[in-house]
C-alpha cells in the first residue's frame, strides 16, 4: 500500500500520485506550536508590558509553554517517513526551505524560554540545593535531588537582593526578545503552507499572520483551561486542609482570585479572536472577489464539500458561540470552561480546514480527494497518523507539564507550609 | 564579582559547540554546494553515482537483433515494426545469461492497449483498427489466430 | 571533494545569504540569459512530447515501472498518461486509471469512487492522450523546499532524490505543481521521474522513450543545436505545462490543449 492511499478517496479527475500526504499529524503540528507561541505571548504580556492582572497567569503560562515546547516537534517526528533522520534538518539545513528554519528557530526559542525560567526559578533552586549540601547523611534520592538542583543552579548561589533585581531585568529583556521569536516560530509554520505555490488554498501572504493570531487565541485558551483545572485541584486540597488549620487560604479566597484572572485573560482572548477572524474573512472575501483560475474548485470545496466543517464547526461552534459566551455579562467559571474548550476546538478545526482542506482538491482543479481519519488502527502507520496518535500528542504536554512543575513549582504558596 | 547573567549564554554556547562537533562527524564529506548553487545544488555529491549505478533492464531492439535477426526481419515488414521487442517479451536485462528465458505477455489486454477501438479525433488512436473484446472471440488469446510478428489472419 | 572546513564555510554562506535568495534582488539582463545558455555545462536534458502521436497504449508506463523498480501493483508511478474527452455539451471528462499502466482498454471514463461514464462516439467533440512525467524544471520548487538537501538538480538539469538522506516529510510532494512526486512504497522516501538518469548518463534513451512505438516521446539535449529535439523546440510551436508557476518546466509539448491541467 502506498503511503496516503489508505485514508484517501479520489473523486473525478485526480492524477495517479496525488494522495492526502499531509494528514492528521500535520494538523496537530501547527496546532501545538500555536499553543506554545500563544502561551509565551500571554506570559510576556505581564513581564514586558506589565499587565499586572496577568501576574498569576504569567508564571504559569511560561512553564506551560516550556512543556508544550517539547511536545511541539512530536507531530513532525510521527509524521516523518524516516523519523530517525529528522536530525538532518539541523545537520544539513537547507534554508531556502521553510521547514529548515525549524531547527534554529525552535532551538533559539527553547533557549530563551529556558533562560527565562532559570532566572525566574534560580532562587528556588538555590534554596533547595543549599540545605541538601549541608545535610550530612543523604540517602540516594536526596543525592539525586541534590545533584539535579546543583546542576540547575549553574554554579550560581548568589541570591542577594541585588542579584535578584538583575534577574528581573534579564527576564524582562528575554520576554521582550521572546515575543518576536515566538511569533516567528509560529509565523514560519504559517509560511510553510503560505509559500506552497502549487497549492491554491494555501498560497497567500496572509497565512503566517492568520496563523500567529489564531495561535495566540489557542495559547490563551489552553492556559485558561489548565489554570482553571489546576485551581480546581487546589480548591479541593484547600477545603481539606482548611479543616486542619486556619492558616491556609480558604476555598473562597482562591476562587475570587481565580475568577478575576479568568475575566482579565478572557478580554485578551476576545481581542486576538477578533484579529484572527477578521484576517480569515478578509482572505476568503479576497479570493472570491479576485476569483482567479483556482476559485471555481476552491468555491466548490469551501461552500460545498467542506461547508459543514468550515462554517458550522469552525466559525459557528468554534468562534461565534464562544464569542457570545464570553461577551454575556457575569462570566462564570463554568461558562469560561465551555468557552475555552470551544475556542480550542475552533482553532483545531481551522488547522484541519487548512491542512486537509488544502488537499481536498486535485492539482487538476477537476477532481477531489476525501480524507478518512483512521480511527481504529491496524498497524503502526494508521496508529501514528490516526486518532490515537493525535490524542497522544494532545495529552503529551499535560503529562510534561506535570513532570516539569516538579522542578518549577508553578504556584508559589503550594510549597509553603 | 562576575555577573551571573551570562551563565545561560555559556550553556547555550556549549550546546551549539556540541551540535557543531557532532555535525562534523555525521555529515558526509561530499555534502555541500555544487554546480547549481545553494538553492538547487545543496546535496551529497556521491548520490549522483548511486543513481547512475542503477541497473538497466530494457536493452532495446539493438540488443536483440544479433541473435534473433529472423524474427526482426519478419516483423519489420509489418505495421508492428514500430513495437520494440521488449514491450511484449519483457525486459532483456542480461538475457540469455540472466534471465535465460523471457516471459512473453500474450494477454488480450496487451493487444487491446492499441486495438481497443477509441475513435478519438486528433489522436493517433483513431487510426488503429480495433475490435470489440466482448464480441470478438472473447475466450481465446489473440495469438491463437494472429501472429504478432505477422499480424493478419493465419500469419 | 569538499573538506569539512569548506563545508562549514558553504553552510555559513548559505545561511547568511540565501534564506533570501540574492538572485531575487538582481535585475535580469539579456547578458545574463546569454551567459546562462553558454554556461560551462555541455548538457541540459529536455523532453519533447507529441500529443497527436500518443495513442494511450501505456507501454511507457509499464516500461518505466519495471526499469525504475517501482512496485508494479502500487498505485503510484513516475510517468503516466492522461485521457481527455471533451463532449459536445462542452463538458470535460478526464482520467488516468492506474496511471494508464495497462493502457486505455475501455471507453468508460473512470470518475472515481467506483463510478464510470460511458461516452458514445457521437457525443465527442475532441479527445486525446497526454503523457506526463517530471518536468525537470529550471527552477524546481520541490528542490527549493527540501529542508535537508536530499533533492537537488544536477549540472545537466535533472532533479534527483537522495534516498539515504531524505527524511520523508513530504514537503517536496506538496510543492510540485505537476503531481509527479510520491513516496516510494519500499524505501519510503520521496520518489520521482529522473529521465532514467542511469540510462541517459550512459548515452541511452529513457525506458519510456524506447518503449513508445509511435515516437510520441523524445529526449534531447537543448545545449546541442543539432539535436532534433532542440531543433523542434526552437523552430516549431511548442508549449509547457502550468508556466504560470514560474518553474520553467523543461518538458515541451506539441498539440497541448487548453483543457490539459
Amino acid at each position: 500500500m502506498v503511503h496516503g492511499e489508505i485514508w484517501t478517496l479520489k473523486e473525478l479527475f485526480v492524477t495517479p500520485n496525488e494522495y492526502i500526504y499531509w494528514s492528521i499529524q500535520i494538523v496537530m503540528y501547527p496546532f501545538m506550536t500555536g499553543l506554545v507561541a500563544g502561551a509565551f505571548v500571554l506570559s510576556s504580556l505581564y513581564h514586558v508590558f506589565g499587565v499586572k492582572q496577568l501576574k498569576e497567569m504569567a508564571r504559569f503560562a511560561l512553564v506551560f509553554s516550556f512543556a508544550l515546547l517539547f511536545a511541539a516537534p512530536m507531530p513532525i517526528i510521527l509524521h516523518l517517513q524516516h523519523p530517525l533522520r529528522g536530525i538532518n534538518v539541523i545537520m544539513t539545513s537547507h534554508f531556502t526551505s521553510a521547514i529548515a528554519a525549524f531547527g534554529i528557530v525552535f532551538f533559539s526559542y527553547g533557549a530563551i524560554v529556558a533562560s527565562e525560567l532559570w532566572f525566574l526559578y534560580r532562587k528556588h533552586f538555590v534554596e533547595i540545593a543549599l540545605p541538601l549540601k549541608e545535610k550530612q547523611d543523604k540517602n540516594l534520592l536526596e543525592w539525586m535531588k541534590y545533584l539535579v538542583f546543583c546542576a540547575l543552579t549553574l554554579g550560581v548561589y548568589d541570591i542577594s537582593e541585588e542579584s535578584l533585581k538583575k534577574d528581573e531585568k534579564a527576564i524582562k529583556v528575554l520576554a521582550g526578545v521572546g515575543i518576536p521569536v515566538a511569533c516567528f516560530l509560529h509565523g514560519y509554520a504559517g509560511f510553510i503552507f503560505g509559500s506552497v505555490k502549487a497549492n491554491a488554498l494555501w498560497m497567500t501572504p496572509l497565512m503566517p499572520v492568520i496563523f500567529i493570531m489564531s495561535a495566540i487565541v489557542s495559547g490563551i485558551a489552553l492556559c485558561m483551561l489548565t489554570y482553571i483545572a489546576t485551581m480546581e485541584i487546589r480548591k479541593f486540597l484547600a477545603s481539606r486542609r482548611k479543616a486542619q488549620s486556619p492558616f491556609y487560604q480558604s476555598k473562597e479566597e482562591i476562587k475570587s482570585v481565580e475568577i478575576n484572572v479568568i475575566k482579565m485573560t478572557a478580554k485578551y482572548l476576545l481581542l486576538f479572536m477578533i484579529f484572527a477572524i477578521s484576517l480569515e474573512l478578509l482572505d476568503l472575501i479576497f479570493r472570491g472577489y479576485t476569483a482567479v483560475k483556482s476559485w471555481d474548485v476552491l468555491r466548490s470545496v469551501i461552500y460545498g464539500k467542506d461547508f459543514a466543517s468550515i462554517f458550522i464547526l469552525q466559525y459557528g461552534i468554534g468562534n461565534l458561540l464562544p464569542f457570545i459566551l464570553f461577551l454575556l455579562p457575569n462570566l462564570t467559571l463554568r461558562r469560561a470552561v465551555i468557552g475555552v474548550l470551544l475556542v480550542l476546538f475552533g482553532v483545531f478545526m481551522m488547522r484541519w480546514n487548512v491542512v486537509i482542506g488544502g488537499q481536498a482538491f486535485s492539482l487538476t482543479f477537476a477532481g477531489y480527494m476525501h480524507y478518512q481519519l483512521p480511527i481504529i488502527p491496524h498497524d503502526w502507520e494508521t496508529f501514528k497518523e490516526g486518532l490515537g496518535g493525535a490524542v497522544g500528542i494532545f495529552v503529551m504536554p499535560f503529562v510534561l507539564f506535570w513532570l516539569i512543575s516538579k522542578i518549577f513549582p508553578v504556584f508559589s504558596n503550594t510549597e509553603s507550609h | 564579582m562576575k555577573s551571573h547573567l551570562l551563565r545561560p549564554v555559556y550553556v547555550v554556547l556549549g550546546i551549539i559547540a556540541a551540535i557543531l562537533i557532532f555535525r562534523m562527524l555525521y555529515v558526509p564529506k561530499d555534502f555541500g554546494v555544487h554546480e547549481r548553487g545553494y538553492m538547487y545544488g545543496w546535496y551529497r555529491k556521491g548520490n549522483e553515482q548511486e543513481w547512475k549505478a542503477v541497473s538497466i533492464k530494457y536493452m532495446t531492439t539493438e540488443y536483440c537483433k544479433d541473435c534473433h535477426a529472423d524474427k526482426i526481419s519478419m516483423i519489420t515488414k509489418t505495421p508492428h515494426a514500430v513495437i520494440p521487442c521488449e514491450n511484449c517479451h519483457g525486459p532483456a536485462r542480461e538475457h540469455p545469461s540472466d534471465p535465460p528465458k523471457l516471459s512473453i505477455d500474450k494477454s488480450r489486454n496487451q493487444c487491446l492497449r492499441c486495438h481497443y477501438p477509441l475513435p478519438y479525433p486528433t489522436s493517433g488512436r483513431a487510426n488503429i483498427r480495433g475490435i470489440d473484446p466482448e464480441k470478438h472471440n472473447p475466450d481465446i488469446e489473440c495469438a491463437m489466430c494472429h501472429n504478432p510478428h505477422k499480424p493478419g489472419l493465419g500469419g | 571533494m569538499f573538506s569539512r572546513r569548506e563545508f562549514l564555510k558553504n553552510t555559513i554562506k548559505g545561511a547568511a545569504g540565501l534564506a533570501l535568495p540574492l538572485t531575487a534582488l538582481e535585475l535580469i539582463t539579456p547578458e545574463m540569459i546569454l551567459a546562462l545558455k553558454q554556461d560551462s555545462a555541455k548538457t541540459r536534458w529536455v523532453f519533447l512530447i507529441d500529443t497527436y502521436k500518443c495513442v494511450g497504449c501505456g507501454f511507457c508506463v509499464k516500461a518505466c515501472k519495471t526499469e525504475n523498480e517501482i512496485p508494479y501493483d502500487a498505485n503510484v508511478t513516475r510517468t503516466w498518461v492522461e485521457r481527455y474527452v471533451v463532449t459536445k455539451d462542452g463538458r470535460l471528462y478526464a482520467d488516468s486509471p492506474k496511471g494508464a499502466r495497462d493502457g486505455f482498454t475501455t471507453n468508460k471514463i473512470d470518475l472515481g469512487l467506483g463510478n464510470y461514464k460511458d461516452i458514445k462516439k457521437e457525443e465527442i467533440n475532441k479527445a486525446f492522450f497526454v503523457p506526463k512525467l517530471c518536468n525537470q524544471c529550471e527552477n524546481p520548487p520541490c528542490v527549493q523546499v527540501c529542508p535537508v538537501g536530499a533533492t537537488y538538480q544536477t549540472a545537466d538539469g535533472v532533479v534527483l532524490v537522495d534516498r539515504k538522506w531524505c527524511i520523508g516529510c513530504g514537503y517536496c510532494i506538496m510543492a510540485c505543481p505537476y503531481g509527479v512526486r510520491f513516496f516510494h512504497p519500499v524505501y519510503n522516501t520521496a520518489e520521482k521521474c529522473n529521465f532514467c538518469y542511469h540510462r541517459i548518463s550512459k548515452g541511452m534513451k529513457t525506458a519510456c522513450v524506447e518503449a513508445c512505438p509511435f515516437g510520441a516521446r523524445k529526449i534531447g539535449n537543448i545545449k546541442d543545436p543539432n539535436d532534433p529535439v532542440t531543433v523542434t523546440i526552437l523552430t516549431e510551436r511548442v508549449s509547457v505545462l502550468k508556466s504560470e508557476y514560474g518553474t520553467k518546466p523543461q518538458v515541451y509539448y506539441i498539440g497541448l490543449s487548453e483543457e490539459v491541467r
